[in-house]
């Protein structure tokens, strides 16, 4: 009997393996940065170079940080919901303007609409090897201490927003600094 | 015409060079530790390729870091560990052994020692098992065949 109990036993075992593990996104590193303070950088701001933007700006709040860039296609279909989503949830959302063009950027923001608290202008993508960016559009949820609660990889979609971003935005503006 | 063509080679070895990066090292020590890093870390945008292999942009930007981090005199240890604080563990081609990885390292050994027991059991009880007694009509007949060939051998 045991002879065809464990061959019977192993390939279950095999199968729900593979069911768990092929169901998997490869795509999805995680990143080691989730619950570990946000790392710092100092950019120019887009609209106004002489002027900084910095996650220190943004100490004791609850905020967002957007990779994104005017040659990434799949940015555009998650901008629209960027957009809807602040009206629907007013939050900070810092622009991380990713080996752009500055002009093309500004264009851009003009076209789709500027959902951006700050735009800060990461040329040579140093900022994004800091922050781990390995793929245009991340988004970055950032508590009142300065911590990184979630990261987002790819494109924003409406699912993400309502069943992760709204709810996590809403818990972490209820937690004290 | 073939100097023509001798004259027009040197441009098109040229061309090739462009394509790839031109590092200077203050040693060949540092260039063999380049080296080795770029073919020990993944790249996360391409993921069955190391940064030496990749053209991808990140890879590039990456390969730069790495360059400029040993010239700055960085242990490669340093970068490794840089580069796990951005990326995590998934960069390594050689995963750090600990609890996420444990199963990773021990599990061709434990399947080994299992496919061990299994087989040590099987290969016992087999030596165990006799083979039946034969009847008289059975050895008369065994007999009968070995005769016939040991007096076909001669």
């Amino acid at each position: 009997m045991n002879r065809y109990i464990w061959p019977l036993v192993i390939f279950l075992l095999l199968s729900g393996l593979l069911y768990v593990g092929l169901g998997l996104n490869p795509r999805e590193v995680p990143s080691p940065l989730v619950d570990k303070p946000a790392p710092a950088f100092v950019l120019p701001n887009l609209h106004e170079l002489d002027k900084t933007v910095s996650p220190a700006d943004f100490k004791g709040k609850v905020w967002l940080l957007n990779v994104w860039a005017s040659w990434c296609s799949s940015c555009r279909a998650e901008h629209e919901l960027i957009v809807d989503m602040v009206k629907q949830h007013e939050v900070d959302i810092v622009g991380l303007n990713y080996k752009d063009e500055n002009g093309d950027a500004r264009m851009w923001l003009r076209r789709f609409g500027d959902p951006y608290t700050a735009s800060a202008v990461d040329a040579e993508g140093e900022a994004g090897i800091d922050w781990g960016v390995y793929g245009v559009p991340e988004t970055f949820v950032i508590d009142r201490k300065g911590f990184v609660r979630y990261k987002h990889i790819g494109p924003l979609t409406a699912e993400a927003i309502e069943g992760k971003v709204l709810p996590l935005l809403k818990q972490l503006e209820g937690e004290s600094a | 015409m073939r100097w023509l063509l001798i004259a027009i080679l040197p441009l098109w070895m040229g061309t090739i060079q462009a394509n790839v990066e031109v590092l200077q090292f203050e040693s060949p020590q540092m260039e063999e530790r380049y080296r080795h890093l770029i073919n020990e870390l993944r790249c996360a945008v391409c993921q069955n390729q190391n940064l030496a292999d990749s053209n991808a942009e990140l890879a590039q930007d990456l390969r730069r870091k790495t360059y400029e981090m040993i010239i700055a005199g960085k242990s490669d240890d340093e970068i490794f560990d840089y580069m796990v604080a951005r990326y995590g563990d998934f960069v390594l081609y050689r995963p750090p052994v600990n609890r996420s990885t444990a199963l990773l390292w021990a599990g061709p050994f434990l399947i080994f020692i299992v496919a061990f027991i299994v087989l040590f059991r099987n290969l016992r009880r087999r030596s165990r098992q006799r083979s039946p007694a034969l009847s008289e009509e059975e050895k008369r007949e065994a007999r009968k065949l070995l005769n016939e060939s040991s007096e076909g051998g001669k």
